[in-house]
């Protein structure tokens, strides 16, 4: 097999070209796929890497998501490395298998380019695609950008495949915000990555004919509830796990993703943002700018969002004065879906700070840093806390 | 074609799968399916949609095979087939499996003509190397009977039933086997649990076959169709002496009848003894609609003899 890394690159890379480069890396046996923008450019780019000799996966060219993820749970149970990427209405078709991956403990990978579910149509960025998937079992982990979105992968595929997890796992990058702009990217070595993640031995495969496993069976109320507790507890071993990667991913790249969410001038903070994904760096700029003006503001950005890191949030928000939670999602009827998350993290904590909840950016809204800033006045206590509000909509 | 003896020793060879199943007495899937494992010799990996098959053979923590075998969900039983083939191909190439092992699909009438359809025609323009057997028992039955694509004009179903406004189902069956062969798949087939022999064979033509190759096999549900339990064999062999589902095959594009009745038998011969189809002959008959029946059956009838006898011209 040809290689193209053979020592530490750094280049002009887009998230989703970065995305392309882990899953060479990765090696893996199968990748089922199925083009939707702004996922697009991922698996194009995978296949040209395939067809230029680079690795020699089976791609498989199937007729739906559906489909693709039907094939990725059929080749995971074979026994292969199985990867996958999608977006939107892709991730809503593959929804019902997503559920039975995650059941199944099939480890597999998915890039997943955020755009908003229709409708309307649009194939802008916002997170209503990964949050309808929240509840999956699948792991979720948001970046930032495109370095995160090539770092985290890799890491996020030996956490699927560590067997106290065996869970699939989604690495979720904002739509043409990530996706389709390009940045510097340090890509490792290809042999680095190989030997970081290591080979895929599934525990049971399907393709041992001398030792023929019945998968996928039909479980009454006498089993069903005992097989989903065992879910709980892989999720509940991804915290430990993901700690463990890190370090050696830390030795291995020089770069640390340490504990399961990145503190942003967070250590005396009286007003914290929350955010997911792209707009963490809009929001750095604000709270460089507000730090300037001497507000004591931080950022708090979740890496995972599945399993939530829960306990260590609250301490990390316990005392401080009031917190803005900023949702690219809504659950209609209800809080942003990173509210509620937040709020019920809370409970246990003494010093409950005020809590705030923004919908913003949906369907590709742009936020500028500005727009953050003057959230401020409202943590300030210029407005009622426990109000759902929108930045950036005309009323 | 295999012999008898053949076929005896294909069953003693290795219980593939068992009866250690809750399908109900007289089903014909269980029929269909130990055939069709009973004439593959390779090691054999089995997938299987959701449907009566798989809720019955698998409760766990029990199961009734003894061969690997896969169910994820109700319409993707090809796509999850064509996953299973492609791991296999890869882990082959890089000399992680050495064995030769072959890959048949199961699903159901509703899981195949219906919701399944996209999957499989994807699976087949793909080109895996994989049997699919639809066990076609004309109604999706593990949720109680309800109509399906393949269910016949003028049965009853529970969700196509019989009123002062209704005769049953108002549409014709839709011709699944002729639309697996536009695919132009290396062989398509329908068979039958009525003619062991003949499905032994078209397994064995179709499992060597490097490529996809589908069989349809009609195999009767007791309970749904309305007979004895006893009558399975029987009711499905009707099926085959009054044309109504016809063996044949398509081998390359060539289709070739399998089957031609001495004497073919009036339609009405095989929809009497079935209570989906009573209301056809109490309280009065329905002449116009059993003439209707005749006729359909006679049409298509008319229409693969030409198909074949065209495909034998050509070979000549
Ligand atoms: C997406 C989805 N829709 C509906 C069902 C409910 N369902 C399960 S099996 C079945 C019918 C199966 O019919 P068929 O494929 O003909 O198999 P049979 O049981 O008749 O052998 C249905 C409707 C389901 N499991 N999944
Ligand atoms: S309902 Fe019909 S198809 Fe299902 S197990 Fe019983 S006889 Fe077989
Ligand atoms: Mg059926």
């Amino acid at each position: 097999m040809k290689k193209i890394l053979e020592k530490e690159h750094r280049t002009l890379l887009t998230g989703a070209e970065a995305a392309a480069h882990t899953m060479r890396q990765l090696r893996p046996e199968v990748v089922p796929v199925y083009p939707i923008t702004p996922q697009t450019p991922i698996i194009e780019t995978f296949a040209q890497f395939v067809a230029d000799g680079f690795v020699d996966t089976e791609i498989i060219n199937v007729e739906s998501e559906h489909s693709a993820m039907s094939a990725a749970v059929g080749a995971s149970c074979g026994g292969a490395r199985v990867l996958t990427a999608t977006s939107s209405q892709g991730l809503a078709l593959m929804l019902e298998i997503c559920y039975i991956a995650s059941a199944m403990r099939c480890p597999i990978g998915m890039a997943v380019g955020s755009r908003a579910l229709s409708g309307p149509i649009n194939i802008h960025c916002d997170h209503s695609d990964s949050m309808m998937a929240r509840d999956a079992g699948w792991v979720q982990i948001f970046c930032e950008n495109a370095q995160e979105a090539y770092d985290l992968s890799i890491v996020g595929q030996k956490l699927a495949e560590d067997q106290r997890v065996l869970l699939p796992v989604m690495t979720i990058q904002d739509g043409f915000t990530i996706t389709h702009s390009a940045e510097p990217v340090a890509l490792l070595p290809d042999e680095a990555v190989t030997e970081f993640v290591g080979e895929y031995r599934a525990l049971y495969p399907l393709l041992d004919t001398e030792h023929p496993t019945t998968q996928g069976p039909f479980a009454l109320p006498d089993y069903y509830f005992e097989l989903k507790r065992q879910q709980v507890d892989a999720m509940e071993n991804v915290y430990a796990v993901w700690g463990e990667l890190q370090e050696e991913f830390a030795k291995l790249s020089g770069r640390r993703y340490r504990g399961l969410f990145e503190a942003y001038k967070l250590d005396d903070a009286e007003y914290i943002y929350i955010v997911l994904g792209a707009t963490a760096g809009t929001a750095k700029v604000a709270i460089d700018r507000l730090r300037r003006q001497r507000k004591r503001v931080g950022l708090l950005k979740p890496w995972l969002f599945r399993p939530f890191p829960t306990e260590e949030i609250a301490q990390a928000l316990q005392g401080c004065k009031a917190v803005a939670i900023l949702d690219r999602a809504l659950s209609l009827g209800s809080w942003g879906p990173l509210y509620s998350e937040i709020s019920a993290a809370l409970n246990t904590v003494s010093a409950r700070p005020l809590l705030y909840n923004y919908i913003y950016g949906l369907g590709g809204r742009d936020i500028r840093p500005d727009q953050l800033m003057s959230v401020l006045k409202d943590l300030e206590g210029e407005s009622d806390a426990n109000v759902q509000r929108f930045i950036g909509l005309r009323e | 074609m295999p012999n008898t003896k053949a076929l005896a020793s294909y069953e003693e060879r290795e219980k593939r799968f068992t009866g250690a199943h809750a399908l109900c007495a007289g089903c014909g899937t269980p029929i269909a399916v130990r055939a069709v494992l009973n004439a593959i010799e390779e090691p054999v990996v089995v997938v299987t949609a959701t449907g009566c098959l798989e809720v019955a053979t698998t409760r766990y923590p029990t199961t009734a095979w003894n061969v690997p075998w896969l169910h994820v969900a109700f319409e993707n039983a090809a796509a999850v087939a064509s996953g299973v083939e492609s791991a296999y191909r890869v882990l082959r190439r890089r000399g992680k499996i050495s064995k030769e092992i072959r890959f048949v699909a199961f699903a159901g009438d509703g899981g195949t003509y219906d919701i399944g359809l996209q999957a499989l025609s994807g699976a087949l323009e793909r080109g895996h190397r994989f049997l699919y057997v639809c066990c076609d028992n004309e109604a999706y039955m593990n949720t109680g009977n309800q109509r399906s694509g393949a269910t016949p004009f003028a049965a009853q179903t529970s969700t196509a039933p019989v009123g002062q406004e209704s005769f049953g189902k108002i549409q014709r069956r839709k011709d699944l086997t002729e639309i697996v062969v536009a695919h132009r798949i290396p062989f398509v087939a329908q068979a039958s649990i009525g003619d062991w022999y003949d499905l032994a064979n078209k397994v064995r033509k179709a499992i060597s076959t490097d490529g996809p190759s589908f069989i349809n096999v009609m195999s009767s549900c007791p309970r749904g169709w309305g007979h004895d339990a006893n009558q399975t064999v029987k009711i499905t062999r009707l099926a085959l002496e009054t044309c109504f589902w016809p063996l044949f095959e398509v081998e390359d594009g060539r289709w070739s009848l399998n089957y031609v009745p001495e004497e073919r038998l009036p339609i009405e011969i095989w929809l009497r003894p079935q209570k989906r189809f009573a209301h056809l002959f109490e309280p009065q008959e329905k002449t116009e609609l059993l003439r209707e029946i005749q006729k359909q059956v006679d049409r298509d009838w008319e229409r693969l003899l030409q198909r074949c006898e065209v495909s034998a011209c050509a070979s000549v």
